[in-house]
C-alpha cells in the first residue's frame, strides 16, 4: 500500500464508516479530509523530487489490467481537491448542515463528501478510459447527494436535472470508450494518440469529448449547472462548483495532451464553446438578480475560459498553454470555494443573499465579504493572486504565437467577469453616509476563516506560483 | 452479416429515440424511461460491436463493459425514482 492506493481507498473507507455510524461520521470526516490532505501533499513532494510514478494495480500491467498514474498534473489536483476539501471541512465541522432526510441528524453530508474525495482522487490517478467512466459514475452519484442535501423542493429538482445529465454524459462517454476499445482493442489512455489516427477513433474521442462537455457544464450543455449549484447548501455549492466541475475538465486536459497534434479540430470545438461559455455566462452573471446564482453563472464564464485555454493547447511540447489552463482550474477552485463559502456567510448574516439587498445600513461588511473581494481579485486575474499568474501565461503563450482574436476574446471575458463581480464588490466597500453609526459587525464563525483562508490561498499562491509550475514539470509524456 | 446490421441499426434507434426524449420532456418519469433506452441502446450497439461475424466469435471485453454499464445504471436509476418520488411528496414551498 502506497500513497496512491492509500489516497483512494481512505477516503472510501471513511465514507462507508461515517454511512454506518452517524454518531463518529463529523469526526471520522475531519480525521480523514486531514489524513487526505497529508498523503497528497507527500506525494506531491515526492513528484516534484523524483518525477512520475506508475502503478500497475494488483499486478496487472496495461493493457490488460488497470493501472494508476500520479504525474505533476494529477498531483497538483489532489492537492487542489485536499486544500478545498480541508476549508470546506473546516466549515462544516463548525456549523454543521441541515439534514433534510431524518431530523436531529446533521451528518448526512460527511459520507457524501467522503465518496466524492475518494472518486475524484481515483479520477485524477486513473491511466484507463473505462475506469476514468467507473470513477465519473461514484462522483455523480455523490454529488447529486450533495446537491439534494438542503431538501427544498429547488433542490430537488436541481439534483434530479443534474443526475439525468450526468447519466446522459455518462451514456456517452461509455459509447466513446466502447467505441475506442473497437478501433484500438485497448483503453489505457497511451491509446489516445493511436485514437487520433484513424476515423472511428475521432469519432470515439468525440463522444468522449462530448459526454465530458455535459459534465463539465460547457457551454452550450451546461443547462443543469446553474440551477444546483445555486440551490444546493453553500458548503456543497462550493464542493461542486470548484471541485466537481474539474473533474472532467481535468479529464479534456488530460487527452488534450496525449492526443496532441491530431485531435485538432475537437480542440477547437472546445476552445469555441468556451469562447461562447464566457460570454453566455458572463452575461447571465450581469442579469443575476441572487448573490449565489451570479456565483454559479460565473462558474460557467470560468469553466469557459479554461476551456478555450485546453482548446488553444498543442500538446505537451507547447509548454505554455496547458499550465496556464492548469493554473486557471487551481486559482479557481480555491478562489470559487472561497466564494461560496463566503456567500453563505452572507446569506447567513443578512437572511437574504439578493444583490440589490447588499447596501445595507445596520450591518456593517465583515471578513466574509472581505473574503469574497480577494477571492474576486482571484477570479478576475488581478496581481499577485494565482488568477493573474493564470491568465498572464496564458495570454504570454497566445501572444507568441501571435493568435490575436484569442487574446482579444479573453480580454473581453476578463473585463466582463471585473463587470459583474463588482456588482458585488462594490456594494460591500460602500461606507461613510451609507453605514449607520450604530451599525453591528458581523459575528465572527468557522465559515469565516474557512472562506478566508482559502482565499488567502489563492492570493498566496500567485506569489508562490513558482511550486505548482515545478510540480507540473514532472508531468508525463 | 445481417442480423449483426439489425443490432447496430436498432440500437442506433434506440439511441436516437431516447435522446430526442429527453431533449423535449420534463416529465420525471418519462426522462427515467428515457435514460434507461439510451443505456439500452448504447449496450446493444457494444454487444453488436463486440461481435465478428467472420469467425463468429464474441469477444468478452465488451460484455464487460456493458455488464459494468447495467450495475451502474441500476443504481442510478434507484436514485433517480428516489428524487422523484420526494419531488412529488414535496409539492409545497
Amino acid at each position: 500500500m502506497n500513497e496512491t492506493s492509500l489516497l483512494v481507498s481512505l477516503p472510501l473507507i471513511a465514507a462507508l464508516v461515517a454511512a454506518a455510524w452517524p454518531r463518529a461520521a463529523t469526526i471520522t470526516g475531519v480525521i480523514a479530509t486531514l489524513g487526505n490532505a497529508g498523503l497528497a501533499v507527500v506525494l506531491a513532494i515526492r513528484i516534484g523530487q523524483g518525477g512520475a510514478e506508475a502503478e500497475a494495480l494488483g499486478g496487472w500491467a496495461a493493457p490488460l489490467g488497470i493501472g494508476f498514474a500520479a504525474d505533476g498534473l494529477a498531483a497538483l489536483m489532489l492537492v487542489m481537491t485536499a486544500l478545498v476539501g480541508l476549508g470546506v471541512s473546516v466549515q462544516v465541522a463548525g456549523a454543521p448542515l441541515p439534514d433534510a432526510g431524518r431530523t436531529g441528524q446533521r451528518t448526512a453530508f460527511w459520507p457524501l463528501w467522503l465518496a466524492t474525495l475518494g472518486a475524484m482522487n481515483a479520477l485524477f490517478l486513473s491511466a484507463d478510459l473505462f475506469n476514468l467512466y467507473v470513477t465519473f459514475e461514484i462522483l455523480g452519484l455523490a454529488a447529486v447527494g450533495l446537491t439534494a442535501l438542503s431538501g427544498t423542493r429547488t433542490a430537488l429538482r436541481a439534483a434530479f436535472d443534474y443526475l439525468s445529465a450526468g447519466l446522459a454524459g455518462s451514456l456517452l462517454l461509455l459509447l466513446g470508450v466502447a467505441l475506442a476499445y473497437a478501433t484500438a482493442g485497448r483503453v489505457d489512455l497511451a491509446v489516445v494518440p493511436e485514437l487520433a489516427g484513424s476515423h472511428e477513433g475521432r469519432v470515439a474521442l468525440g463522444l468522449i469529448f462530448a459526454g465530458l462537455a455535459v459534465k463539465a457544464a460547457l457551454f452550450p450543455l451546461h443547462f443543469w449547472m446553474p440551477a444546483a449549484h445555486s440551490s444546493a447548501a453553500p458548503e456543497a455549492s462550493a464542493l461542486l462548483s470548484a471541485l466537481v466541475v474539474k473533474a472532467a475538465i481535468y479529464v479534456a486536459l488530460r487527452l488534450s495532451i496525449e492526443g496532441g497534434a491530431a485531435v485538432e479540430l475537437l480542440r477547437l470545438v472546445l476552445a469555441v464553446a468556451g469562447a461562447g461559455a464566457m460570454l453566455w455566462g458572463a452575461w447571465h452573471a450581469l442579469r443575476a438578480d441572487r448573490l449565489k446564482l451570479l456565483v454559479a453563472h460565473s462558474t460557467v464564464a470560468q469553466v469557459g475560459l479554461i476551456a478555450l485555454a485546453i482548446g488553444l493547447t498543442t500538446g505537451a511540447r507547447d509548454g505554455t498553454i496547458w499550465r496556464a489552463a492548469a493554473l486557471l482550474m487551481l486559482s479557481h477552485a480555491l478562489a470559487k470555494a472561497a466564494m461560496f463559502l463566503a456567500v453563505g456567510r452572507i446569506t447567513e448574516e443578512l437572511g437574504h443573499d439578493r444583490i440589490s439587498g447588499l447596501n445595507r445600513e445596520e450591518l456593517r461588511p465583515g471578513a466574509a465579504e472581505f473574503a469574497f473581494a480577494i477571492a474576486a481579485i482571484s477570479l478576475i486575474g488581478l496581481p499577485p493572486t494565482a488568477g493573474f499568474v493564470g491568465k498572464w501565461l496564458l495570454l504570454d503563450g497566445l501572444i507568441d504565437r501571435g493568435a490575436w482574436p484569442w487574446v482579444a476574446l479573453v480580454l473581453l471575458g476578463t473585463v466582463l467577469s471585473a463587470a459583474y463581480l463588482a456588482r458585488v464588490v462594490s456594494r460591500c466597500l460602500r461606507g461613510g453616509p451609507h453605514v449607520a453609526p450604530g451599525a453591528r459587525r458581523p459575528a465572527w464563525r468557522a465559515g469565516d476563516a474557512a472562506a478566508l483562508g482559502l482565499a488567502t490561498a489563492a492570493l498566496a499562491l500567485g506569489l508562490a506560483s513558482a511550486l505548482p509550475l515545478t510540480l507540473l514539470d514532472a508531468t508525463l509524456t | 452479416m445481417t442480423s449483426d446490421l439489425v443490432y447496430h441499426v436498432a440500437g442506433a434507434g434506440l439511441l436516437a429515440i431516447a435522446l430526442w426524449r429527453l431533449a423535449t420532456c420534463r416529465d420525471t418519469l418519462r426522462r427515467i424511461t428515457a435514460l434507461n433506452v439510451l443505456a439500452i441502446g448504447i449496450a446493444m450497439v457494444l454487444l453488436a460491436s463486440g461481435h465478428d461475424p467472420a469467425t463468429g466469435v464474441t469477444n468478452p471485453v465488451p460484455q464487460a463493459f456493458v455488464l459494468t454499464g447495467i450495475v451502474v445504471l441500476v443504481a442510478v436509476t434507484a436514485a433517480l425514482l428516489a428524487l422523484a418520488e420526494r419531488l412529488e411528496g414535496s409539492s409545497d414551498e
